[in-house]
């Protein structure tokens, strides 16, 4: 068990693209971090750089207490579950899961136990003798898992390990990936696009984009208090809308003729600033018609997910999208009037994107 | 879901199939069939009479001690060249797969010698080790080797090796690359962080997926060895010296030019063919059923 530091870290590539910006987070030992964000954004990089696949252009990674830069893949106690699994297609499940071992002079029967233990907390004791691709996708992955887990590293990295099985599955599997590291405490980096994986297994999130770190918290934070628009819009789904306004006073932003009031607003703005206000669908609320400070929404039409509803429409000429319990707002178009809890407006700067809260 | 392309009728699948089967029957099939028959007659020097002799030309070739030293020749040029030229091609894809550079220069250098024609290939070589005018022979004799491939039959021998080998590495060195390129990357990786250092992950992950690759290129060399190696041969020693390089093809070729023995040259020509089509068929049974994974 270690705890992982990244400091300044930097990736160049030859040819001068800066794919990693100089990025500084620690994951406590026993800590499960999730490097989440769109493609291209570094993560994967990142996480490669960690694991010692990617050299580290500048900075310093340290695994327990032990810098890691200059240390071989193999002796920096860590193992990998790959995106597309990896397995060895030649080999047997038993041998995929023991050539780790047998790599470091493991002795016979201490491999047959740790294999044997593996197996069975995957349940993957009956597919023991098979190959690889007599597994099906799921199967895949438990052996995967297995071959990090009989080496007892300090570290388990995860290459958006979920993302070639399908919907039910890569619910299933987050659920079992989650309970395993609980029971193992192993120190975890797990790297994803899903910002559902991201949310749910997380319990420290790092959020990236460009190269660099949008924001670092625990998941209910991120969600609460995204850091700038693009987490804002990343991270929950259907995503947060944005419409521009301007600063009205202390406290209060106006979109056209609305006003709405943002408790967690930087205080000392001039009124007439241009800002942009970010709304999550799920935090609209329902008013009669002409309240204070109420908002038109023209509702256009519905998308329905069971338990609750989507309604599509536009305010003020702008897409928007509100959820609602099923059955609390009458599922037809019109015209309906909403306004949003003073403590879930988010400010965004409108050009920066950086959120405009109170320091 | 129905995989195959499915007609009713046998009329179109024929007309379709036509062309090959045409081309088939004409350039194999029927000179085939030609060899086995003329194996089974004796005809005059002069051409003007034929005999039916059943396996006589058999019979009389097993008893001749010079068929059995083809026989052993051909062995021995066959492993060498083979284990050779798959050896040093896959060394050579090997060190052209990795992030090198200048690779694509490398490769498509290495690529060549394929584009020369056996005669050719066997001049160059020939030149090269000419005992009074080849360069290189010139080095081994300031040595002190009494190099001469047209008197030392194993000298004479070692050439043909080295020439025939030159010649197809690079034909297996481009199968080799295609196939180590097309080992997921991602794999090797995960045996790197499985503590697998460069030579042990070479033996126990890259060389058995390589085995499909390793299996085509074997029956492919044996098929090369066997009848392409024809063209290097006689124009590097033309057999000799005193039939110390001549291989199995090169006799039926010396024995029904040279000796006008028709009958004695289409017998061997068909025991090669028996042999080849023996070892191909013993390659797929056996070896093949390990490589499939």
């Amino acid at each position: 068990m270690a705890q992982v530091t990244l400091t300044h870290v930097k990736k160049v590539y030859a040819g001068g693209v800066e794919a990693v910006k100089g990025v500084s987070f620690d994951i406590p030992d026993g800590g499960f971090c999730v490097l989440v964000g769109p493609s291209g954004c570094g993560k994967s990089t990142l996480l490669r750089m960690v694991a010692g696949l990617e050299t580290i252009s500048a900075g310093e990674v340290s695994i327990g207490n032990r810098v890691v830069n200059q240390i071989e893949p193999a002796d920096r106690d860590i193992a990998m579950v790959f995106q597309n699994y990896a397995l060895y297609p030649h080999m047997s499940v038993y041998d995929n899961m023991a050539y780790g071992l047998r790599n470091r002079g493991t002795p016979k029967d201490e491999i047959e136990k740790r294999v044997a233990e593996a197996a069975r907390i995957l349940a993957i004791e009956p597919f023991m003798q098979r190959r690889p691709r007599q597994l099906s996708g799921g199967q895949r992955q438990r052996v995967a898992m297995g071959r990090a887990i009989v080496r007892k590293p300090q570290v388990f990295l995860f290459d958006e390990p979920l993302s070639n099985l399908d919907a039910k599955l890569r619910v299933q599997m987050r659920v079992e990936i989650k309970k395993l590291q609980r029971a193992l405490g192993v120190t975890s980096i797990y790297v994803t696009h899903d910002q559902v994986e991201a949310m749910t297994l997380s319990d420290k999130l790092v959020v990236m984009n460009g190269g660099q770190v949008e924001q670092i918290g625990v998941p209910s934070e991120v969600y609460r208090k995204p850091a700038s628009k693009f987490v804002a819009t990343f991270i929950g789904s259907p995503p947060m809308n944005i419409l521009p306004a301007t600063i009205d006073g202390p406290g209060i932003v106006a979109l056209g003729d609305a006003i709405l009031e943002a408790r967690d607003l930087q205080q000392d703005l001039a009124a007439g600033t241009k800002v942009e206000v970010g709304l999550r669908p799920e935090d609209i609320e329902i008013v009669t018609e002409g309240q204070a400070g109420s908002l038109p929404f023209d509702v256009e039409f519905i998308e329905e997910l069971g338990a609750t509803q989507l309604f599509h429409g536009q305010l003020s000429g702008l897409p928007f999208v509100m959820q609602a319990a099923t059955g609390e707002v009458a599922a037809q178009p019109g015209r309906l009037w909403i306004t949003v809890d003073p403590d879930r407006v988010h400010v965004f700067d409108a050009t920066s994107g950086t959120r405009l809260g109170r320091a | 879901m129905q995989k195959n392309a499915y007609f009713k009728g046998l009329t179109i699948p024929l007309l379709l199939l036509l062309p090959q089967l045409a081309i088939t029957i004409v350039f194999f099939y029927w000179p085939a069939s030609q060899a086995v028959w003329q194996s089974f007659l004796l005809e005059d020097a002069f051409g003007t009479s034929t005999e039916f002799v059943w396996f006589e030309n058999y019979t009389e070739l097993f008893s001749r001690p010079e068929y059995f030293k083809a026989f052993v020749n051909t062995v021995i040029f066959s492993s060498f060249v083979c284990v050779l030229s798959l050896s040093i091609a896959l060394l050579f894809a090997v060190m052209a797969d990795r992030q090198i550079r200048g690779a694509e220069v490398y490769k498509t250098l290495l690529i060549w010698p394929y584009a020369v024609a056996p005669a050719v290939a066997g001049v160059l070589w020939l030149f090269m080790f000419d005992p009074s005018l080849g360069m290189l022979a010139r080095g081994l004799q300031s040595l002190g080797i009494a190099w001469n491939p047209r008197l030392n039959g194993n000298h004479a021998m070692l050439l043909v090796i080295l020439a025939a080998t030159w010649k197809q590495i690079s034909y297996n060195f481009l199968f080799f690359l295609a196939g180590l390129q097309a080992i997921p990357k991602s794999v090797i990786e995960a045996a790197v962080i499985d503590g697998a250092r460069p030579m042990r992950r070479f033996w126990t992950i890259v060389f058995p997926l390589l085995s499909p690759t390793t299996f085509f290129l074997l029956t492919v060399n044996i098929v090369y060895v066997f009848f392409d190696t024809f063209g290097i041969i006689d124009t590097v020693t033309g057999g000799g010296p005193s039939g110390a390089t001549q291989t199995l093809v090169y006799k039926v070729w010396a024995d029904g030019k040279g000796g006008t023995d028709l009958g004695g040259s289409a017998a061997q020509s068909v025991i090669l063919l028996v042999m080849v089509i023996g070892m191909t068929a013993i390659q797929f049974r056996f070896i093949e059923r390990k490589v499939s994974y």
